[in-house]
């Protein structure tokens, strides 16, 4: 690859902005659009954004979503690029989503999960027809209030855990890599790959774990439990040191559970794949959770076969930044690089002539 | 209590101006430019030595505490929240006097830039023994007297540059002013100060 | 819930931080309206926006990996009355960390202690509360309620 520097088109970019912004804001007849209707009316954007942006931030997110106009990976991109203008103060404990404050929490494992099927604020059993009351603009009725049943919400592996029949989850105090500070190298610890898919492209993955379930991977998996709803976050300054609260993080956490035949160290038990994203996003969380699985494979003792379970294949297509920049810097001046390709093509058609009249001649004789 | 000791007065312009200052000292080597005028680091630093603290240090990065700095601690910790580290795992280390070069991290082969930077507080330049550097920045060699080095520094210096690019940088900061010796320099000892 | 979680009272200060952090500008400020101005202040750090990179456990129980990370703001002030008060505040909101700052150096002081307890902290604590009972009461009211049909075979 190489670029040449071109000058001149100043002028030309500058009204090209100009007009955009203008096309942006639209007819202006129309009201515009407040970065608060956007945080408040247009949460599940707003939540992907944040997450594929990774930075937790619904203002920002709102209003990198008015700036790229709706395109939501190019408002992931500006959040982004916002990040890196932060200094990074601390990093917090490890959220506990066991003690979530619960919006919706279902499994589809078992029906009388201790704590209840909660269906929270949920589209799953809607019938998908639009619903032009919304159009016409629409006042809700308040939410219904029933008293809450206090009782503990376990997770599956809390109730299967008994007997042996799902892995554990193996607690570490060790510091987890960050692909933001270190350079990856594969194979990637688990720690790097669900930092990378937290923050991956939602479509992405969608597509692969829809793959692994359509045999691209052999799993059978369940929804051992989806939950939303908030997590405390907490810090340790060292100026205080002692730890508190700096705020609530909504947050998606999805468990799948899956069959695992067993290997020659372990005996036969269902294993674990998680997602957890920012904001409610139950199909990232559970594409994260099915990729996760997939992508446990050699350290199951699997063999990898499918392109779910490649790593490197996963963790370097995942991230919608990184895609779109490679992607789109075609769109650059490779004027030079095409001028030199042009040439290489006529001296191959130059050859080619050559020779075919050279066939041609000595075929004649 | 150190923490009533403010950081810069203003934080971008303040850590900018110095990084500037920094970034012209390790691309000129020996050349002695002002930083951290106006600051007022807790005993003992020197402005200068706390103004690159407050320039370079954050979270991301480890930082070793030399004993003698110890009464600064909370003043450092305060404003730039280290990581804390070992002096042979930091990736800078805060000096009253010079650690041995050779104990400290030189990074490897392959990621040289996880060399150690020392910030050392010296007791002033213009007086002290003369060094002359030469390399890579300086297109003729640049004499400097650096007071408060050890008598044996020309040695341990030959010994770091001989690992390039290896080795371990040095800031040296007094008073407020400052001058960098980047791995890449060679160094020979002219005369005792 | 860990045995570790479990075990973690949290201290008065840190009680009387966390619902600062919760609580907009806008609601310090209507809470702080009838008392006297707080001390005078001088910042000694901020108030600066920055990030904090939050963490979350494989599986939900086990090795920590990095989410991602939140916008935060953090003040750190000492008042006329000596104490220092720090605020790490969800955000960017400049102005509620300096005032939870302030008044976290205040409610270190016993000559503001109650007062401030009385007129900012416990109402902003009770209608916190009272939020996170009103979601609860929410998901409540979509809880399933599963009810079996008898079947003929006897």
């Amino acid at each position: 690859m190489a670029y040449v520097a071109v000058k001149g088109g100043e002028r030309a970019i500058d009204n090209a902005h100009r007009w955009m912004a203008d096309e942006r804001r639209g007819d202006q007849a129309v009201p515009e659009i407040s970065t608060a209707q956007i945080a408040e009316q247009l949460g599940r954007s707003v939540d992907r954004v944040m997450a594929e942006g990774s930075l937790y931030d619904p203002g920002l997110a709102a209003l990198a979503v008015k700036q790229a106009q709706g395109d939501l990976i190019e408002a992931a991109f500006l959040l982004r690029a916002y990040r890196t203008t932060l200094p990074r103060f601390a990093a917090t404990s490890p959220v506990e989503t066991a003690t979530m404050t619960i919006a919706r929490r279902i499994s589809a494992v078992f029906k009388d999960m201790p704590g209840g099927q909660i269906l929270g604020p949920t589209t799953d059993y809607t019938h998908r027809l639009l619903d032009f009351a919304l159009e016409a603009g629409f006042t809700p009725q308040a939410a219904e209030q029933a008293e809450p049943d206090l009782a503990a919400m376990p997770r599956i592996h809390d109730i299967l855990g008994h007997e042996g029949l799902i892995e554990a989850d193996q607690p570490s105090d060790a510091e987890p890599f960050d692909i933001t500070r270190q350079p990856l190298a594969f194979p990637a610890s688990r720690d790097a790959r669900l930092q990378s898919l937290a923050r991956g492209d939602e479509g992405f993955l969608l597509a692969m774990g829809y793959s692994t379930q359509r045999g691209w991977g052999g799993s059978h998996p369940f929804v051992g439990e989806i939950r939303v709803g908030e997590v405390a976050v907490e810090i340790e300054p060292p100026e205080l040191g002692f730890a508190i609260d700096i705020g609530d993080l909504p947050v998606t956490e999805c468990q799948m559970v899956n069959q695992f035949a067993g290997s020659r160290t372990q005996p036969p038990q269902f294993t674990r794949g998680y997602g957890l994203v920012f904001g409610h996003g139950e199909r990232k969380a559970m594409a994260m959770a099915l990729v996760d699985r997939a992508l446990r494979a050699s350290e199951l003792g699997e063999e990898a076969t499918a392109p779910a379970q490649n790593q490197e294949f996963v963790i370097y297509h995942c991230d919608n930044i990184e895609a779109t920049g490679f992607v789109e810097h075609l769109k650059l001046p490779h004027y030079v690089d095409f001028q030199s390709e042009l040439e290489t093509i006529r001296r191959m058609r130059a050859d080619a002539e050559r020779e075919m009249a050279h066939e041609s001649q000595e075929a004649a004789q | 209590m150190s923490l009533d000791l403010p950081g810069f007065a203003d934080p971008v312009t303040g850590a900018q101006s110095c990084f500037r200052a920094v970034l012209e000292a390790m691309s000129r080597p020996g050349l002695v430019l002002e930083a951290g005028a106006g600051l007022t680091p807790p005993a003992p630093l020197d402005p200068a030595t706390g103004a690159v603290l407050l320039t370079l240090i954050d979270a991301d990065t480890a930082l070793h505490i030399d004993p003698a700095g110890e009464a600064a601690r909370d003043w450092i910790v305060f404003h730039t929240t280290p990581r804390d580290a070992a002096q042979a795992e930091a990736d800078f280390t805060l000096a009253l006097s010079l650690p041995k070069l050779a104990s400290l991290p030189a990074g490897t082969d392959d990621e040289p830039q996880l060399g150690a930077t020392v910030i050392l507080q010296v007791a002033g330049f213009g007086t002290g023994a003369l060094f002359e550097l030469a390399g890579p920045g300086l297109a003729t060699p640049r004499r400097l007297r650096i007071a408060g080095l050890p008598d044996d520094f020309a040695a341990q210096w030959a010994a770091n540059h001989g690992l390039f690019p290896r080795g371990v940088d040095l800031i040296l900061c007094a008073g407020t002013q400052l001058a960098a010796l980047p791995r890449s320099l060679r160094i020979s000892h002219v005369m005792e100060g | 819930m860990s045995a570790a979680q479990q075990a973690k009272v949290k201290s008065p200060r840190q009680l009387w931080m966390a619902v600062l952090a919760r609580a907009s500008a806008a609601q310090l400020q209507a809470h702080l309206a009838d008392l006297p101005p707080l001390p005078a202040h001088r910042v000694l750090r901020g108030p600066e926006a920055g990030l904090v990179m939050v963490r979350g456990r494989a599986g939900g129980g086990g090795a920590a990996f990095n989410l991602g990370e939140m916008s935060v703001t953090r003040c750190s002030v000492r008042d006329a009355a000596g104490q220092i008060g720090h605020a790490y505040v969800s955000g960017r909101d400049a102005m509620q960390a300096e005032l939870a700052a302030r008044i976290d150096a205040a409610l270190q002081n016993p000559e503001w202690h109650d007062r401030l307890m009385e007129a900012v902290i416990t109402p902003l604590a009770a209608s916190q509360q009272a939020a996170k009972a009103e979601l609860a009461a929410k998901a409540a009211a979509t809880r399933v309620q599963f009810f079996t049909l008898a079947t003929m075979r006897s």
